[in-house]
Order: C-alpha cells, then structure tokens, then sequence
C-alpha cells in the first residue's frame, strides 16, 4: 500500500484499502476557517446533534478576512466565536494569537504525522508536508464530521513523483511544485493523491515541503504527501501535542503513473495568468512590469520564505512603482521576523509589513488590484479576479524572484540584484 | 427525475473565484451568493440566468477554492444541473452534499451548444439534446452519492444515521 492508503486503512479499522474504495474514515482534526466555517455552523445545527465529537479536534481560524475587514466579515467571524464559545473549542485562534490557518497548524504541533485531517479550505492539503493525509472538503462535510467524528472519501489513486538531483541557486519547494503543475496540468492529478519522493526531497526542509504539498490541489490533486523522515522529526519534536506515527509507501506499492524530475533542470519559475499551469522561466519574463509584490500566504509566508526575500532586499529600495507587501502568515513568524530584524530590513526598503492575514491572496483585503493591475505574489492562484478587480493580473513565484522584482519593477531573477 | 432547460456553455477550468469571487464571501447567504453568480466568467450571467437553466462545461469545473458558496450560488441562482466533461474534486463533493445535481459526460460536454434545449434523465443517466435530436450517456453515479441524493444531502443523510444510533 501506498503511505495514503496506510492512513486511510487505519482510520476505517481495515488492514488494507485500495483505490476507488468508499470509506468512512475517522478524522483527527477538523478545521475551518471564517468564510467556510459560518455555513458548516449552520448545517451543524440542523443535524441536531448533542454535540460536537471532542472539543480539542476542532480548528477554528478566522484568518481570510481577519482582522475584520467589514460589517460582514466581523458578523461571520462572530459566527465562529459564538461556536467556540458555546462548544468549548480548544482550537479557536482569536485575532491577535491566530495566524494563516495551514502555517498555523503545523507550527503549533496541532497537526502532526500520520493525522487524517479534514478542512474546508483547498489547502488543507499543506500538511502532507509532515506526513499526514489532508485534504480539502466543504462546509457541509466538515459540519457532519464535527458532528460524527468522520467523513466519507473514495481511497485515490496515487501518482508518485520523483525529483532527483541538485537544486539551482534560489530555486526551492515553490519552483519544484510550479513546475510540476506546468508539467501536468491544473487537472493533471484529479482526483489522485500525489506523493513527492526523490533524493531532493530527502534534502529538502519543512517549510519547502509544506510548500509543495500546499499547491497539490493546484494541480487537482486529492492530497500531497512526503513520508516523513529525520527532517520531519526534527520538526515535529518539541511542537507535537499528540503522539504521531510515521507511515511510509511500501516498496510494491501501486502507482497510476510515476514521473521524474531531474532538479538541476528545473530553473525559477513564474506561473503566468490566468492559470498555475502556465509556467515559464522567470528569466525570460523580464518585460512584464510589475504594480505589486506580495510576500505571504500559506504557500510562502514562512520565517524561511522572509528571510530569504529579506535576503535580496536588505539595503535595496523598493522600485517606485511597485507596492511591496509583506504578510508573515502567524503570530510567532510575525515576532520571529522583528526580532530576527527583517520587519526592519522590508520597512527600510519601503515594503508594507502587515499583520497575518489570508487578505491579498483571495482578493479579500490589504491590497487588491485595481483594474488593468499586474501584481507578483508567492501565493498559489492566479484566477481571473483572483486579486482584485477582473481586469487585473496575478503571476505566481518564490520569495527571491519576489523581492528581485519588487526592487526591479518588472518580473527580475536574484542575480539581478546582488 | 428529469430536469429539462436552457443551456449556459462555459469553457475548460471554470473556478470558483469565476463562479463566485472571494470578493463576495463576506456572506453566505445564498440569495446575495445568487446576484454574482459565474461573475467573472461573464459578466452579465446573473442577469441572463433563468430559473430553471442548466449549465454545460468542459473539463475541471469548479476548480480552486473549497469554498461550497460555489455550488450554492449556482442552485440559488436557479440553475437546476451543471454537466461537465469532469469536475474538481471538492466541487464534485460539494455538489452531491448540498444537493446540486451535477453529470459527467464528455460527449454532452462536447456536443451541446449555448442555448440548446436538453433533458436530463437522471436516474438513466441519458441525457437528450432537444434541439439537436441526438442523446449522450453521463456517466453513471456512484450508489453511495445517489444515497446522499435520496437522503437529501449530506447533512440530512448524518442527521439519520446520528438518530438511528
Ligand atoms: S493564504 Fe490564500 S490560499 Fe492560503 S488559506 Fe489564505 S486565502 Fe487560502
């Protein structure tokens, strides 16, 4: 069995699983955030329940349009507190102690290897990254597991995919997945459990496996997954708040297809509009002018993901046609940047240095696009609209291209810059 | 079950930030979710979108987000079916539990055109181009969805077993 089909077993109490099998699974965290989770709490009312499974297994994270953007958005994530307060949620992060919900997570120990976690958010699938199986559902699923304890899955397909060989200077886990959706398509993995292998991602850290397993469903997949080795113990020692189990593929494990990537190959790469597959080199894409840059989101809004635009920066100017935007996606990576002096190096560049927020990255706040705008972020999508007005443009990189363009004013590589 | 309408052709990857842009998700109610509905696909859709019409799509539909305001605005908006070539999984999921009725077919997604007439038979799974007279097979529904459709969505289907306990 594959490492997906070994967590999925194990939460159905079968010894084996195989693709395409309906189970009911019993999941270990249940999250949702303040757009998914008002409706969940509306469906969870219907059915009538005594109660919620257990307290201390629900996530509740007002992260989209937190800090309260609106009249609306304040009434949804009052939605989300009342919950939390008549239900006695363990896991309700308030503005001020939350963060963007899949760093959050991770970083608190909250998901750890060989969880099933449900979330009604697409990314959800970030936490392959430790070893767990993810995955994102809706609201209505996520208001019957918080009754039951359980949701329904078809067992996927797995594809396997092997990367091997040195990383280019700059090139991390966002220019490995990029490529990969550039190379299979936005549907390219529909359905299917991906699961990243390979000597580079033996090497590679956490925050660049969360990275990659983040942009799984970009490429339609159910769940990524990387099994977990010392990296991941490395992580998880000191944070996990329950005990964790590492599962790993066994060697006769069945794939619908393996592919490999040779990583020396693989250069910066840049998701053009208006899709994550529509990948190019970032080097040759030095003609595109740039109004905005974004650093954040769940996919690159790690302590890892601002050092390394701080990096580039530090000394430099923001170019006066960009605003550059910087989001640490929690708490603790917001107080790690100031005490590490990044906070300092953005702002003396001229870059904003917000609080965590999702904001931006779904067009909710904090710096949407106005007509005909063009911005570079290291989010995940780049819709038509996704940022703002329909009109505007969305390209998609890694925190160095990021802070090169956003002192170049046009889409620029690192050695550009130092 | 038959659900007989007007077609909406839509293209390859219609996400949701183009049936409902995050712009908008600072409620869930799915009347106001109806007034903007497939928005940034086309921009007049809310105000061309009858009761009753159907939606056909080619391949992914509703990729990206999870979010289930997706499906909601399309059913509050009175589209009574999509049919794609195929649909993104949470989509897919989101459908069956809130109770959208949602068919794979590649030939259906081929053939019909924006504003042809169709029949769906939903228990069959056929179906039937009016305007055309020619008749294409969706691809049949897995017997655990047809029971979330029998109980009336998830939520409903949870609220028995709990009961039945
Ligand atoms: S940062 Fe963006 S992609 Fe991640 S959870 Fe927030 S809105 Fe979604």
């Amino acid at each position: 069995m594959t490492i997906t089909e070994k967590i999925l077993a194990s939460r159905c109490g079968k010894k084996e699983v195989s693709p395409g099998e309906l189970i009911n699974a019993k999941v270990d965290i249940v999250l949702a955030n303040d757009i998914t989770a008002p409706i969940a709490i509306t469906e969870f009312k219907k059915i009538g329940a005594k109660g919620v499974f257990d307290k201390d297994r629900i996530a509740l994270i007002p992260d989209h349009f937190a800090p309260q953007k609106d009249i609306k958005a304040a009434e949804q994530c009052r939605m989300l507190r009342d919950f939390s307060r008549e239900y006695e949620l363990g896991l309700y992060f308030e503005v001020g102690r939350m963060g963007v919900e899949h760093a959050l997570l991770p970083e608190q120990g909250i998901v750890v290897p060989g969880d099933l976690v449900i979330g009604a958010d697409s990314h959800t699938c970030t936490y392959g990254g430790l070893g767990a199986f993810a995955t994102g559902v809706g609201s209505t699923d996520v208001a019957s597991a918080m009754a039951t304890g359980e949701c329904w899955f078809k067992v996927p397909e797995s594809m396997k995919f092997i990367y091997y060989g040195k990383l280019n200077k700059w090139v991390g886990g966002k220019d490995l997945i990029l490529h990969t959706i550039g190379d299979i398509g936005v549907d390219g993995a529909l359905y299917r459990a991906m699961e990243f292998t390979g000597e580079t991602i033996s090497s590679l850290p956490m925050y660049a496996r969360l990275t990659m397993c983040n942009m799984a469903i970009e490429a339609g997949g159910k769940n990524g997954i990387i099994a977990p080795d010392k990296i991941t113990e490395q992580y998880v020692k000191g944070r996990a708040k329950r005990e964790y189990k590492f599962y790993s593929s066994d060697k006769d494990a069945a794939y619908v297809r393996t592919i490999e990537y040779d990583c020396s190959k693989i250069p910066l790469t840049v998701s053009c509009p208006h899709l994550p597959s529509n990948t190019k080199p970032a080097a040759g894409l030095s003609s595109i002018t740039i109004d905005q840059v974004v650093v954040g989101s769940c996919t690159n809004g790690r302590i890892e993901d601002l050092r390394e635009a701080a990096e580039i920066i530090k000394g430099k100017k923001v170019n006066p046609n960009v605003r550059m935007i910087v989001i640490p996606a929690t708490q603790q990576i917001y107080l790690d940047a100031v005490k590490e002096g990044l906070a300092e190096i953005f702002v003396n560049a001229g870059a904003v240095f917000s609080t965590p927020t999702c904001g931006p990255c779904l067009g909710g706040h904090m710096g949407i696009l106005a007509k005909g705008e063009r911005a570079l972020a290291t989010t995940n999508r780049n819709f038509v609209g996704r940022m703002g007005h329909p009109e505007s443009e969305v390209y998609l990189s890694n925190p160095a291209v990021a802070a090169a363009t956003a002192i170049m004013g046009r889409i620029a590589v690192p050695e550009e810059v130092i | 079950m038959i659900l007989k309408g007007r077609v909406w052709k839509f293209g390859d990857n219609i996400d949701t930030d183009a049936i409902i842009p995050a712009r908008y998700l600072n409620t869930s109610d799915p009347a106001e979710l109806a007034k903007h509905v497939m928005e940034d696909a086309d921009r007049d859709f809310p105000s061309k979108v009858k009761a009753g019409d159907l939606i056909v799509a080619d391949a992914n539909f509703g990729c990206g987000s999870s979010r289930e305001h997706a499906p909601i605005a399309i059913k509050a908006a009175g589209v009574q079916a999509v049919v794609a070539k195929s649909f993104a999984r949470i989509f897919y999921r989101n459908a069956f539990n809130i109770g959208l009725p949602i068919f794979e077919s590649d030939e259906a997604s081929g053939k019909i055109q924006e504003g042809d007439q169709i029949e769906i038979d939903a228990d069959r799974g056929v179906i039937r181009n009016v305007s055309r007279s020619e008749e294409y097979a969706a691809k049949p529904i897995p017997p655990f969805m047809q029971e979330l459709i029998s109980a009336g969505g998830l939520i409903e289907w949870t609220r028995r077993r709990l009961k039945a306990s």
